[in-house]
């Protein structure tokens, strides 16, 4: 009876771990920032390098803040959703310029549009470090207590508002 | 044509002169040898996340090149190796080591190794156990369970057969 049941367990139980694990996106790291304060930072803005976007800008409401470079395709990618969210949410974003060449980065908003409230830019990529970026786009939902409350891996979309950001905005109890 | 010597001693020379041509890391090194080895040693164990089979020390990717000048400024700062897996842990989780640290969340994965090693040991040795029980048949007994030409059994083992027996290898062929 063993000889049989044995193996066929064996077998049931990689068949269930490979289901789940191998239905995973391995390029997708879970950061250990979500559930702690946002990392300090204190970049040059990218419409006046003489004031500054830091840490202490994203306290007293719950805002969004975007990681993003013209270099980067994915950015262009959700720019649009970005835009609409700007309009339509009521929630500030703020972007993090990551090693990009400023002049194409003033460019890209003056064409494309500006969703940000405020972009700060992190040329030598230290902030980024801080804040356990990996890639472009990323974008962290932060609690108005400064907390970085999510953060999203991949271009945000409609969708992906829907789903991932809207609950947590609404657990966090201050979704305006 | 150079005489053979010339030519070994050329050889030689050149591959004492040889270094590694290409190196993805092209900074200087560190003054202090025991920094540069903490330096090597922790670029060697830390993942670069953008690539993700490759340590920081073997990438090109510019994430590597920032995380390689950052670690190397924090080294020349003074903090241990310790401090700087703390650093990359609190901002990258445990993926960014090549050995993450065992903890609830990694036990599965150091353990697993073990457990299933126990488990095919235990296997193997219950097989074994079994099979050292069981009686040797018959068949197995030196001989041959062929009739010979004459209709007979030859049950004599192969080397206490006469010689030119036609089961024999021809005499030329014998070790």
């Amino acid at each position: 009876m063993w000889r049989f049941l044995l193996p066929a367990g064996v077998f049931a139980l990689l068949v269930a771990v490979f289901l789940v694990g191998l239905g995973k996106d391995p390029t997708l790291v879970p950061s250990p920032l979500v559930g702690r304060a946002a990392p300090e930072f204190s970049l040059p803005r990218l419409d006046d390098p003489s004031q500054t976007f830091s840490h202490r800008d994203l306290l007293g409401k719950t805002s969004l803040v975007n990681v993003w470079g013209t270099w980067c395709s994915g950015c262009r990618q959700e720019h649009d959703t970005l835009l609409a969210l700007a309009r339509d949410s009521g929630i500030p974003i703020y972007g993090i310029n990551w090693k990009d060449d400023q002049q194409l980065a003033r460019e890209w908003l003056a064409t494309l549009g500006n969703p940000y409230v405020a972009v700060g830019v992190d040329q030598d990529g230290r902030t980024a470090i801080d804040w356990g970026v990996y890639g472009a786009p990323e974008t962290f939902l932060i609690g108005p207590d400064g907390t970085v409350l999510y953060k999203h891996i991949a271009p945000i979309s409609l969708a992906v508002w829907r789903e991932q950001f809207l609950p947590r905005i609404a657990a966090a109890g201050s979704g305006q | 044509m150079m005489p053979q010597a010339v030519r070994v001693l050329v050889l030689a020379g050149l591959l004492l002169g040889a270094r590694p041509g290409f190196s993805i890391d092209t900074d200087a090194k560190l003054a202090d040898p025991v920094q540069q080895a903490t330096y090597e040693r922790l670029t060697s164990e830390v993942r670069c996340l953008v690539c993700q089979n490759q340590t920081i020390g073997d990438s090109s990717a510019p994430l590597a090149a920032d995380l390689r000048r950052e670690i190397r400024q924090m080294i020349e700062a003074g903090r241990s190796e310790e401090e700087i897996k703390v650093f990359l842990l609190d901002r990258y989780g445990d993926f960014v080591l090549y050995k993450p640290r065992f903890k609830a969340t990694t036990a599965a994965l150091w353990l697993a190794p073990l457990l299933l090693l126990v488990a095919g040991g235990l296997g193997l040795g219950r097989i074994i156990r079994r099979r050292a029980a069981l009686p040797v048949p018959p068949d197995d007994e030196p001989g041959d369970d062929q009739p010979s030409a004459d209709g007979t059994f030859d049950d004599r083992p192969i080397d206490d057969r006469p010689v030119g027996h036609r089961d024999e290898p021809p005499t030329a062929a014998k070790g």
